[in-house]
């Protein structure tokens, strides 16, 4: 999996691409979102628009993700789902758990309310 | 990627990728029963309509495991979804196996079987573990494990195959899973005149 970083109007936006799985994404996904933290970046949005396959450590990367950001006084939201993430959120009941944006414009402004 | 296996028929030696390998074992229907053992460790068995595979317990047989999975699945004439939900089904069998239940021990083996029948496509993956303690497996669904990082993978076997079948026992865990074929002659109904 690949990670890039950039800012929009104070929000960190991750575009990430590939496969989000054991072994593989999972440890990038993580230190990613924890190296954004410890530098004080704090409205994270991760684009997933390219990553077009998900495990369930993956998954569970993703709540680690949220949850970390949340304990931390930031805020981690997702944007641009494909179908199979998307559906593999519905069916573990996550999808209403996560922030979830359609449009990256709208996405950040969510940030700034 | 994928890890060439040197097969010995009797025509002579054939060096063959595991999907490759388990895609001839499956649909050529002929006698053929045989076992090969590659550099790397890994056994395969063949006969006429089945094939198993004995692997390592590492990251690497979780990968194998999922691209095998997709392409038997795709060579059954599963549509793209199913074949997706086939293999992260066997691929969660496989982290399951490798981790949970061998604990990426060196001297315990994953083995992995693909059987094609009339009806289904029959996987069977076992461990060499402690045996899973099936009434200790969460829900996780339930509100207080929704945000639990981890205890999602039988949930997801579950929801992705037809049939789900784990037999725990002090020598391992056996986990079979069953996808229907859909559309060959015995389920279509007669076309309309």
């Amino acid at each position: 999996m690949k990670s890039s970083t950039r800012q929009v109007d104070g929000v960190t936006i991750v575009d990430l691409s590939g496969r989000i799985t054991l072994g593989e994404g999972s440890v990038v996904l993580r230190d990613t979102v924890r190296d954004l933290l410890s530098k004080g970046q704090k409205k994270i949005l991760l684009n997933l628009g390219d990553v077009n396959y998900i495990d369930s450590s993956g998954i569970g990367e993703l709540v680690s993700a949220y949850t970390t950001a949340k304990n931390q006084g930031g805020e981690l939201k997702l944007l641009n789902l494909t179908k199979k993430v998307h559906d593999l959120l519905q069916i573990t009941k996550l999808y209403t758990v996560f922030d979830v944006k359609e449009d990256e414009a709208a996405g950040v402004k969510s940030f700034n309310k | 990627m994928g890890i060439a296996l040197t097969f010995a028929g009797p025509t002579g030696k054939l060096s063959l990728r595991p999907s490759t390998a388990f895609g001839l074992a499956l649909w050529a229907r002929r006698t053929v029963a045989s076992e090969a053992k590659a550099d790397s460790g890994i056994i395969c068995s063949m006969s006429e309509d089945r094939v198993s595979y004995t692997l390592d317990s590492t990251l690497e047989t979780v990968n194998n495991a999922e691209e095998t999975a997709s392409r038997m699945a795709a060579d059954a004439g599963f549509d793209e979804e199913e074949i997706m939900k086939i293999s992260m089904a066997v691929r969660e069998a496989a982290v399951n196996a490798v981790l949970h239940g061998n604990a990426y021990d060196p001297n315990k083996k994953v083995t992995l079987a693909f059987e094609r029948t009339d009806h289904d496509l029959v996987i069977v993956i076992r461990d060499q573990g402690k045996g899973l303690d099936v009434s200790r497996i969460p829900d996780p669904l339930a509100p207080d494990n929704l945000m639990k990082t981890s205890g999602r993978g039988i949930f997801l076997i579950r929801s992705f195959m037809d049939v789900v079948e784990i037999h725990p026992s002090q020598s391992g865990t056996e986990l079979k899973m069953i996808k229907h074929v859909r559309g060959n002659p015995a389920d279509s109904k007669e076309a309309p005149q």
